[in-house]
């Protein structure tokens, strides 16, 4: 397992909001799909734990707090897009409880819940290089798969060496999932200005664990 | 004074910074998102309050006139929502003051239903003032402030 590295952000991107970036890191991917109890309980754990009460002072903490700031700075309405920790708020209160979906799922929702840090797994072998930000150009594809959705100019983009993979806060291209075949996960996270290094690093190692 | 020693006392204009605009009017934003967080917790559902201001097409970098516009439907719906819970506080109060007049004087007050929903009070109760021992309490002028406990019992629709 590698240590948690720092992507690149496009000059213009880092003149306009200097704190944000992504941070990844690499590790191997878990043999089966299915969670173990432990995982699964820990799922209930913190099912337990976080109630509607909690899901509703959430926006005033301080993690999710900054990250509805950044989606409004990016242009997005976090009441319409919800910021992923509210999302997994809402689908906990929706749902009865945090619903075991696999090994890897289960591992990223754990690490969201317990820091509010919104992770998301590629395949790393399906990657080009290191992570970054940047603004797409006209017309680019999201990924390599056929069909796959067109990024619109000066969209803020997850990229990688060949091009965009991910719109910021947005799901991966479906070239670029983890499948059965991936031997190495590439974890990343998008910081955000009012989130500490240590809690992004945080909700990377805690993923890490539970994949274990 | 000639027009060259005018020109000279004249200001020189200064370079409009857009970016320092950009980085002001975000965090306008950040406070402004902060203190409609604030309010989050006090709003109920049946306040109706819409929260969204609706989005800019992102994730993308906003111009300025974007940037102003989230600043300006953030401001008035933080003073849309600020009103509509001063409002909801004076009716509550209002309801709270019935409430004591008809404790003190129910004969004043007969058949007068308060929900404890208009009290800003969780649960279904209702104050209402009813006689005592229906028509003789009536009659006699026998009037008490009844308080109904609990939700009404699920039905099934048909």
């Amino acid at each position: 397992m590698s240590t948690p590295e720092d992507g690149w952000v496009a000059e213009d991107l880092r003149a306009e909001l200097p704190r944000l970036g992504v941070v990844t890191l690499t590790l191997p991917a878990p043999r089966g799909g299915r969670s173990p109890q432990g995982v699964r309980d820990h799922l209930d754990m913190l099912s337990v734990r976080f109630r509607g009460a909690d899901a509703l002072a959430l926006r005033q903490r301080p993690i999710p707090h900054a990250y509805r700031v950044c989606f409004r700075h990016v242009g997005l309405d976090p009441d319409t897009t919800r910021v992923p920790i509210e999302a997994a708020a809402i689908e906990r209160l929706v749902q009865g409880g945090f619903v075991s979906r696999g090994l890897l799922v289960d591992a990223l929702t754990i690490a969201l819940v317990e820091t509010g840090v919104p992770l998301w797994a590629l395949d790393a072998d399906a990657v080009d290089g290191p992570l970054g930000l940047r603004l797409a150009t006209a017309e680019e594809d999201l990924g390599a798969a056929s069909g796959a959705r067109t990024a619109s100019a000066g969209e803020i983009v997850v990229a990688d060496a060949n091009g965009p993979i991910a719109p910021l806060f947005g799901e991966p291209a479906a070239s670029h999932l983890p499948s059965s075949g991936t031997t190495r996960l590439l974890l990343f996270a998008v910081s955000v200005a009012g989130v500490p290094r240590l809690d992004v690093e945080e909700a990377l190692w805690q993923c890490a664990e539970v994949l274990g | 004074m000639t027009v060259s020693a005018l020109a000279d006392r004249l200001p020189v204009p200064v370079a409009y910074d857009e970016r320092a605009a950009r980085r002001t009017l975000r965090a306008q934003i950040a406070r402004l998102e902060r203190e409609l967080a604030a309010l989050a917790p006090e709003v109920s559902p049946r306040d109706g309050i819409r929260w969204s201001i609706g989005s800019e097409a992102g994730p993308r970098l906003l111009g300025l006139g974007e940037l102003e516009r989230i600043r300006d439907d953030l401001a008035e719906r933080l003073h849309e929502i600020r009103e509509t819970l001063a409002a909801r506080a004076a009716r509550e109060a209002e309801q709270r003051a019935l409430l004591e007049r008809m404790l003190r004087d129910p004969a004043r007050h007969r058949f007068v239903r308060v929900g404890a929903a208009d009290v800003g009070e969780p649960g279904c109760g209702v104050w209402h003032v009813r006689p005592r021992l229906g028509l003789i309490g009536m009659l006699a002028g026998w009037w008490h402030v009844k308080l109904s406990s609990g939700c009404p019992l699920s039905r099934v629709v048909a």
